[in-house]
């Protein structure tokens, strides 16, 4: 599947209620290391077992407040509506999927 | 403008620099003068030293044989480096443009000793000032750090956030040497950082405490950690992790020597310089 658009509106039914693991990256376009971020949860979204989505905190500033984001890129991994773990910072691949 | 910019003058950096000169590949060393082989007192184990050397006089000697060769070897600290389509370099005097970039500072830590640091990594302390300042505005902050990283650091948070407490855990600081009139020097040291879900407070030696929304780390030299970190290289427990080139995971950027960890040995970093050399090499003339 694609990476998912994650947005104020879309929160809800899109990550919260997924039905499966979800992961979220918070990224701006103007972070650099997001931009490293970006390939890796790209391919883990090919997994059709997860959603993935990604939250620019530019345009959602609310997500970022409400899910504590301090410093990007900030990885969520959401199981029934429940935050089970976060990353900050550039990840392995395996890091994540290892944690799910 | 440089081809290739190799940061760290040790056994990996100047390896390739001997190779990627050889190859008449316009190259640049940057050194700051810190070195951990510097501070090793004899070495006996590696090749063709019958009576062993000092750290110092390899080191020097190893600085010597590039500039010899004709490399320009600078003794400037790395600030701070950009991607964009090239890399950035800028050190504490100069502004560098370069196509490649190996990374061979050494192993040093720079994460301070200080409860409660890692347990709010993400949650109000930070490494990258340009990344996380976004989420500061208007508020109060902190750069641990006394050097000229620190006051690099600032430049990125200052005109964003409310004020900034430089504290400098103890040491000494030479002068103010920010144009700025909303931050304030603290030279005492610091106990711990506390907070709940997120940093609050830090509490220093004498139990004197200080509110604080964020903390950014900015001891000492910027080294391969923290670079790391504001590129957005993978790391594994801040070691930079390589592939069989030396290559990271940004492009045309490689990383050797005790860097990207397993055996700290000088065999084995110049192995590494010289591994990354011949792949720059071979991309260049491959027209990359």
């Amino acid at each position: 599947m694609s990476v998912k658009k994650i947005n104020e509106e879309n929160f809800e039914s899109e990550i919260l209620n997924a039905g499966k693991t979800a992961i979220v990256d918070f990224y701006a376009d103007w972070c650099g290391p997001c931009k490293m971020m970006s390939p890796i949860i790209d391919e883990i979204a090919q997994d059709e077992n997860i959603v993935v989505g990604k939250i620019n905190v530019d345009e959602n500033q609310e997500l970022a407040i409400k899910y504590d984001v301090m410093s990007i890129p900030t990885i969520i991994i959401f199981k029934n509506g429940n935050q089970v773990k976060r990353f900050v910072g550039v990840q392995n691949k395996n890091d994540i999927l290892n944690s799910l | 403008m440089y081809r290739v910019i190799i940061i760290g003058a040790g056994p990996a950096g100047i390896t390739a620099g001997i190779y990627l000169k050889r190859a008449n590949i316009d190259t640049l060393i940057l050194e700051n003068g810190e070195s951990s082989l510097e501070k090793t007192d004899l070495i006996e184990n590696y090749y063709g030293f019958e009576n062993g050397i000092s750290g110092k006089a390899l080191y020097d000697a190893g600085i010597n044989q590039a500039k010899n060769l004709g490399i320009v070897v600078n003794r400037e600290e790395v600030l701070k480096i950009e991607k964009e389509h090239k890399f950035k370099v800028y050190t504490n005097k100069n502004t560098y443009e370069t196509e490649y970039i190996v990374l061979a500072t050494g192993a040093k830590k720079n994460k301070p000793n200080i409860e409660g640091i890692e347990e709010f990594e993400g949650k109000g302390i930070s490494y990258c000032a340009i990344c996380d300042s976004f989420f500061y505005r208007g508020k109060n902050v902190a750069i641990i750090g006394s050097g000229n990283y620190a006051f690099s650091e600032l430049e990125d948070l200052i005109n964003i956030v409310n004020k900034v407490t430089i504290l400098t855990n103890g040491k000494d600081i030479r002068e103010n040497r920010s144009a700025y009139n909303n931050i304030e020097i603290n030279t005492k040291p610091i106990k711990k950082v506390i907070g709940n879900q997120k940093v609050e407070k830090i509490v220093f030696t004498d139990d004197t405490k200080i509110d604080i929304d964020g903390i950014f780390i900015a001891e000492g030299v910027a080294g391969s950690a923290e670079f790391a970190k504001k590129l957005g290289i993978l790391t594994d427990k801040n070691r930079i992790i390589v592939d069989n080139n030396m290559k990271t995971n940004v492009e045309k950027l490689y990383s050797c020597g005790d860097c990207v960890g397993g055996i700290l040995q000088i065999a084995k970093a110049v192995d590494q310089g010289m591994i990354a050399a011949f792949d720059i090499i071979k991309n260049i003339r491959k027209g990359e």
